[in-house]
């Protein structure tokens, strides 16, 4: 029998394994752009399991736009990625300090 | 154990391992198809759960347009991607203290909740039975009534997105040849065309 909270240990695992990609990938942008993707994806596993357990589709619903966010997200981060490398030629994220005063 | 239950544990092991692969993983490239299985394997979690629009939903939009734009960067960009991984060794031990301690945090919380009394009448829109409506016309029932303003607004969101990518990207290059198709419509035949009488022997 599998129960809400197998997938809430999933989601959780999910989750930290995005938060520490972020921590270790301090350099590559794409990498933690590809982090957040994994943390948004717990999030959505997250509610889809209230969702189904509880009963309520409203929890589908959000995880819709969780997920048009999502997409937004990643289409604008790389479209802002290929500029910054157009005028730097470097994706590392420590050389990104352009905007310091 | 049943199929059931065995589908879960293989899903959630695919989706665990290949998360930690795209993290981990030293070619970015690597990194862009083990996020592809992760989320296929997520997917299918969600097809296990019932949630079958979503579950499609999610190879759709994440597998069909998300990854393979990640895809189409990453092989896009010349960058040196080992240089970029050099700090890795040093960043490991920290970020796995504070993953375990995250990951020891989500467990304790996880370990002593319980719904409130009266969750169960706080549903907002109840499933309806799964073996008269299915998941997918439940939802679409759901999402053009009561969430349309909602659905507009992402679809908003989505087309904000695409302008924005678009003008990001966008460059005039000055060093290409272009057509102009003004200067093509009022080309005049008498004057594109010269005919010259060339003597044999001779040439221009």
């Amino acid at each position: 029998m599998i129960t809400l909270e197998h997938y809430l240990a999933v989601a959780a695992v999910l989750f930290v394994i995005g938060i520490f990609g972020i921590f270790v990938n301090r350099k590559n942008v794409i990498i933690i752009l590809m982090s957040i993707e994994l943390m948004l994806l717990a999030v959505n596993v997250n509610l889809v399991a209230f969702s189904v357990h509880l009963g309520d589709l409203v929890g589908q619903v959000f995880t819709l736009f969780v997920l048009t966010v999502a997409a937004a997200e990643a289409a604008i981060g790389l479209a802002i990625l290929v500029c910054f490398f157009r005028n730097r030629g470097t994706i590392a994220v420590e050389d990104v300090n352009v905007m310091k005063g | 154990m049943t199929i059931t239950l065995f589908a879960f544990y293989v899903f959630a092991a695919t989706a665990i391992g290949s998360g930690l692969l795209v993290v981990l993983a030293r070619n970015p490239v690597h990194s862009v198809l083990w996020l592809i299985l992760a989320f296929f394997s997520v997917a299918g979690l969600f097809v296990l759960m019932g949630a079958e629009y979503i579950a499609m939903l999610l190879a759709i939009v994440y597998v069909g347009a998300v990854a393979v734009l990640f895809l189409f960067v990453v092989m896009m960009l010349d960058v040196d991607f080992v240089q970029l991984r050099s700090g890795v060794a040093n960043y490991l031990p920290f970020g796995a203290l504070i993953a375990g301690i995250l990951l020891m945090e989500l467990g304790m919380v996880y370990g002593h909740w319980t719904f409130a009394g009266e969750a169960g009448n706080l549903l907002q829109s109840p499933t309806p039975d799964l073996t008269e409506v299915p998941n997918t016309y439940a939802l679409g029932q759901l999402i053009y009534t009561d969430y349309i303003y909602l659905f507009q607004a992402s679809g908003l969101i989505l087309l904000v997105a695409m302008i924005g990518a678009i003008v990001l990207t966008l460059r005039h290059r000055t060093d290409i040849k272009r057509q102009s198709v003004v200067a093509q419509m009022h080309r005049d035949p008498a004057k594109a065309m010269e005919m010259r009488d060339v003597k044999p022997g001779q040439g221009l």
